[in-house]
């Protein structure tokens, strides 16, 4: 098939017109020529001869009749050993290999290294049938056995004719001859290709998640924890902690790949990444978090365009890691920057705007790229896993907005920021009313709780939102009649809640032991938590209440921030024994 | 800025003119391009087929259909050089101060972004003096951070200090709708201070066409990329006042019938304004660019578009609010953010610097509390009416714009605040640090 091309007509900003000379599908890629240099653009909307497409670089300089090729393929993403520890742009250029200060126009990168030699290892033999996603050798990619598959593009079974032996080879040797159904024979390299906006299957099937990726977050962990294979997200006004929450979620989470993805936001915290990721050690494994760790960095002064497609070249890459066995947690910060992305681009093609200017299907692109996310059961019997938290940027700090909206409809797990919280530095800021887990009413993951965490475990979780929520009406009523317009049970309630608030909701991101929690450690301070709620007690007057009470949350902060039973923590927990038995009076 | 060059061509037949925009036929014309019409000057922003738009920076006030039209062949350009320090220019980057032309090497405005992997982490303490920015917000050199202020406060001035007390080595001011006075007196305060030759200004004033203010960031920022990549210089650039500037894009986006999202802004403010702020940065080579900005806010709403926008983009935001129980303008300590602040408190500063941080706020936020309590008559406890006059004196010794003290001596005056006020228990901080610093007397 001859490749179309065509001539420039149009330009606002970075959506060109081009007339074209022959078929174009939607989503094909092309480049425009401009002096020596080829911008990416890919296809975006088809009207007669005339092709919208959006320029993923600047246009400036860019003129009418220039000329365009057309590649006859969607946008893809280039999967192999190399990708961990790498850091791309959204098209998955390779940013540490360009040269110079400035992003050049034009500049495309590779996004592996070709002469990088792997240990390669056969798994498949020679007259296996297999089908494509089925694994015919791993090499070491770090410490993970990155598996090398048949092609996803592969359709029907094969036969494997030849596998090369274990050694050394770089990812374009021939690693494996496959046979056809038709008795056709294709050879197999380390490295494949797939249009990033189209999900990888090769799966048998995708069951509902059964167990609990853990954080090291208190306030998610023990409060409304998310499925290994689950989605959550994360709104909040600016200023509420929603990067400070993630990356610790990076840092801490229980997964074997991440994958950050950038998205149109701050250059800057991409560099925390690069700066501290090298250093901190994975909590999980004694390995460096970058080794584990791909980042797809297009912060908001990159082109808009490559926004929309950094999020699918991420997913696309978790996908891959998922099919072989992996736990993968993919993080995008912010998807509010993605719809902004469509948004501008839907008012370039001068559309019918949807709510604020949105497209109007953005509801449909939010929920099918979260239907992404999920668990499996491969062909051969193993699992993997993609975990995806967004954050999303609401307007205004409102969450009645409509990327918000469409995202409580496709996420389940809400972490709602709180700038009321933030304000008075209770970080991390979730709500913890209004943000739920939806996994919590999952059969198979409150089993999951009680056999590992401990027996009615559920129960407790629910026991202590439930003294939060009394602790918040009682506060009500306080505020509304007076410290002495209510009896003496009320600011009992109000500081049981408060002791709840201090002690597991909140937590020093930059503490070296208060920022991470094991479970084990969660259940113990939940467990004393609740024994202590569970106390009756009387004071003569609310100022006793109080006082007694803050000495609580003082000693177990205290504990808090000292090493899980260390000499420390347990010099607290007398001090914390004594004051209980002591009583209040 | 040239307004004449060899390979011009002339053309005299408008199609349409609108307030900000004219629209012609030319061929072989470029995006982003610069055209001369009827003298004024005027950027390519849209081509179809034959039909050229052009936004004219100056309005279009008086000109004809029959207006000449000359086509420059290239975007907006700045000379740079360091001759550029010590002078004042308009949007164009003409010089407005009566010196001479600038010689140097043209440069297109608005260039490409730094690449993030070559980025490096700020790090580096800038000291203000300002208790409230560097107890509680403390900025770091690469970062870029507004001030959120409504337009009667003295934002101009407390970020003119903040300039002249900051230890770098250029600052570059760039004013949009700035009014003849405020620029007077930045001229002023920058002459007196003795540091003019350092110092160099864009300013577009309220008695210019707003559009042209369009030009002032990238201009300023031009010229502090030459100083910050070449000379390896640490340059501080000011932007006041970026709510007019954004403004001004509304008022282009609209002339060209764009669909606006909320509050009249274009569906792009968040890029466009990202492209600005995103050019902060710390080098590899030791350069770097500190933006600080100002955001002036309609009667302190920040769920406008412009300053929402902002909070995404910057690296915190610095609240200025009147104070009326200490009757000073002091820097919020509930909305104001130093997102890298972490970067350097408890690394260039002492150990104890975030726990009195915090609990300093906290114990203010209690103070609040009991306010309303106050407001809605309630009986105040005793804590309560501790925490009242320790906010009192904490807004007056701390928040409040007129302090000048270093950083120890901040950190001090906060402990001193919590023996004066609390218990040891009542300000959560952690022990090691209570038995080491909490005054003994």
């Amino acid at each position: 098939m001859s490749k179309s091309t065509g001539k420039v007509t149009g330009i606002v900003s970075n959506l060109v017109t081009v007339q074209t000379d022959g078929p174009v599908s939607q989503n094909e890629i092309c480049y425009i020529k401009i002096g020596d240099t080829k911008l990416m653009a890919e296809v975006i909307k088809v009207n007669g001869k005339n092709a919208a497409v959006q320029v993923f670089e600047s246009t400036r300089g860019l003129k009418n009749g220039n000329e365009v090729e057309f590649e006859d393929k969607m946008l893809e993403a280039t999967l192999g050993p190399g990708l961990l520890s790498s850091c791309y742009d959204g098209l998955q250029n390779d940013l540490t290999t360009m040269t110079g200060v400035f992003l050049k126009r034009g500049e495309y990168t590779d996004p592996l290294d070709h002469g990088k030699l792997w240990d390669f290892t056969p798994i498949a033999k020679p007259g296996d049938k297999v089908i494509a996603a089925d694994w015919l050798g791993e090499v070491k990619e770090g410490w993970l056995p990155h598996k090398i598959m048949v092609p996803f593009s592969f359709k029907g079974e094969y036969t494997v004719k030849s596998v090369v032996p274990a050694g050394q080879y770089n990812i374009d040797t021939v690693i494996a001859v496959l046979t056809s159904e038709d008795g056709e024979d294709v050879n197999v390299t380390m490295t494949q290709k797939w249009p990033v906006k189209v999900p990888i299957k090769g799966y048998k099937e995708k069951p509902r998640p059964n167990r609990i990726m853990e954080t090291g977050v208190r306030v998610i962990d023990t409060l409304d924890p998310i499925a290994e294979g689950g989605t959550g997200f994360i709104p909040g006004p600016f200023g509420c902690g929603k990067t400070v929450l993630q990356h610790a979620i990076a840092k801490q989470g229980d997964a074997e790949v991440i994958v950050m993805a950038a998205c149109g936001e701050r250059a800057n915290e991409v560099v925390e990444i690069f700066t501290e990721f090298p250093e901190l050690i994975d909590p999980h494994t004694g390995r460096h978090l970058m080794e584990r760790t791909t980042i797809i960095c297009n912060t908001s002064n990159m082109p808009v365009a490559a926004r929309e497609a950094s999020v699918y070249t991420a997913m696309t890459i978790c996908e891959y890691y998922r099919a072989m066995g992996m736990k993968v947690l993919l993080l995008a910060d912010s998807t509010s920057r993605w719809a902004q992305a469509l948004r501008e681009m839907s008012n370039r093609m001068e559309e019918l705007p949807g709510a604020d200017a949105f497209p109007v299907d953005l509801s449909a692109i939010i929920s099918s790229f979260y239907a992404r996310a999920g668990m499996v059961v491969l062909n051969n019997g193993k699992t993997g896993s993609v975990t995806f938290i967004g954050t999303v940027s609401p307007a205004g700090g409102n969450l009645k907005e409509p990327v918000t909206e469409s995202t409580k409809k496709a996420a389940r797990c809400f972490y709602a920021l709180e700038q009321n919280r933030a304000d008075k530095k209770r970080y991390p800021a979730v709500n913890p009313i209004d943000s739920y887990s939806k996994y919590l009413e999952y059969p198979e993951i409150r089993r999951y709780l009680s056999d590992t965490v401990t027996e009615g475990w559920v129960e407790m979780v629910e026991k202590t939102k439930n003294i939060i929520r009394k602790g918040k009406e009682a506060n009500e009523q306080i505020n509304i009649l007076g410290d002495d317009g209510v009896p003496m049970s009320y600011h009992e309630m109000f500081w049981k809640s408060e002791l709840v608030d201090f002690v597991i909701l909140q937590q020093d991101a930059f503490d070296p032991v208060d920022s991470v929690t094991p479970m084990d450690r969660q259940r113990y301070m939940l467990e004393l938590v609740l024994e202590i709620c569970d106390r009756e007690f009387t004071f003569d007057d609310y100022e006793k209440c109080r006082d007694y009470f803050k000495e609580l949350i003082n000693l177990l902060r205290q504990m808090n921030y000292s090493e899980f039973k260390s000499d420390n923590f347990n010099k607290f927990h007398e001090q914390l024994d004594k004051l209980l038995d002591n009583g209040n009076n | 800025m040239a307004t004449t060059k060899a390979f011009q061509k002339t053309y005299t037949q408008l199609e349409a003119i609108t307030k900000a925009t004219v629209s012609l036929k030319a061929k072989g014309v470029s995006n982003d391009e610069l055209a001369v019409v009827d003298g004024k000057l005027a950027q390519v922003v849209k081509t179809k087929g034959d039909m050229v738009t052009l936004q004219v920076f100056s309005g279009t006030e008086g000109i004809p259909t029959d207006a000449e039209v000359s086509f420059l062949g290239e975007p907006p350009t700045l000379k740079v050089s360091d001759q550029l320090a010590g002078r004042f220019f308009n949007a164009y980057g003409q010089p407005i101060d009566g010196g001479p032309e600038i010689e140097g090497e043209e440069r297109q405005i608005g260039g490409p972004s730094v690449n993030p992997y070559k980025r490096r982490q700020p790090s580096q303490l800038i000291p203000t003096g300002i208790a409230g920015i560097d107890l509680n917000n403390t900025l770091v050199s690469g970062q870029k951070i507004p001030f959120f202020a409504d337009p009667d406060q003295p934002y101009n001035n407390v970020m003119a200090m903040v300039a002249l007390r900051a230890d770098v080595d250029k600052i570059i001011l760039g004013g949009m709708g700035l009014s003849n006075d405020d620029y007077l007196y930045f001229r002023h305060e920058f002459e007196s201070a003795g540091a003019l030759e350092k110092i160099i200004s864009f300013v577009n004033t309220t008695e210019q066409p707003p559009v042209e203010r369009l030009l002032i960031p990238d201009m300023a920022l031009t010229a502090a990329e030459y100083f910050a990549v070449e000379k390896n210089e640490k340059v501080l650039v000011l932007l006041t006042d970026m709510t007019l500037y954004a403004d001004a894009l509304s008022i282009v986006s609209n002339r060209m019938d764009q669909i606006p999202s909320k509050d009249s802004m274009p569906g792009s403010l968040y890029s466009d304004l990202a492209k600005i702020y995103e050019k902060a940065v710390q080098l590899p080579d030791g350069g770097s660019i500190t933006i600080i900005a100002v955001t002036t806010l309609n009667d302190g709403d920040i769920t406008h578009a412009i300053p929402d926008n902002t909070g995404y983009i910057t690296e915190g935001q610095l609240y200025l609010r009147a104070d009326p129980d200490s009757g000073k303008i002091i820097i919020d300590p509930f909305r104001s953010l130093s997102r890298l602040k972490q970067l350097v408190i408890g690394k260039q500063t002492r150990e104890d610097h975030s726990q009195v941080m915090n609990a300093a706020v906290r114990l203010y936020a209690d103070a609040q509390n009991a306010k309303t309590k106050l407001e809605n008559g309630f009986d105040l406890s005793d804590y309560d009416l501790r925490c009242l006059d320790y906010a009192k004196e904490y807004a007056t010794r701390l928040l409040a714009i007129d302090v000048n003290i270093k950083i120890d001596e901040m950190l001090d005056t906060a402990w001193e605040l919590f023996a004066k006020y609390f218990s040891k228990a009542e300000t959560g901080i952690k022990q090691a640090f209570i038995d080491k610093y909490w005054p003994v007397n």
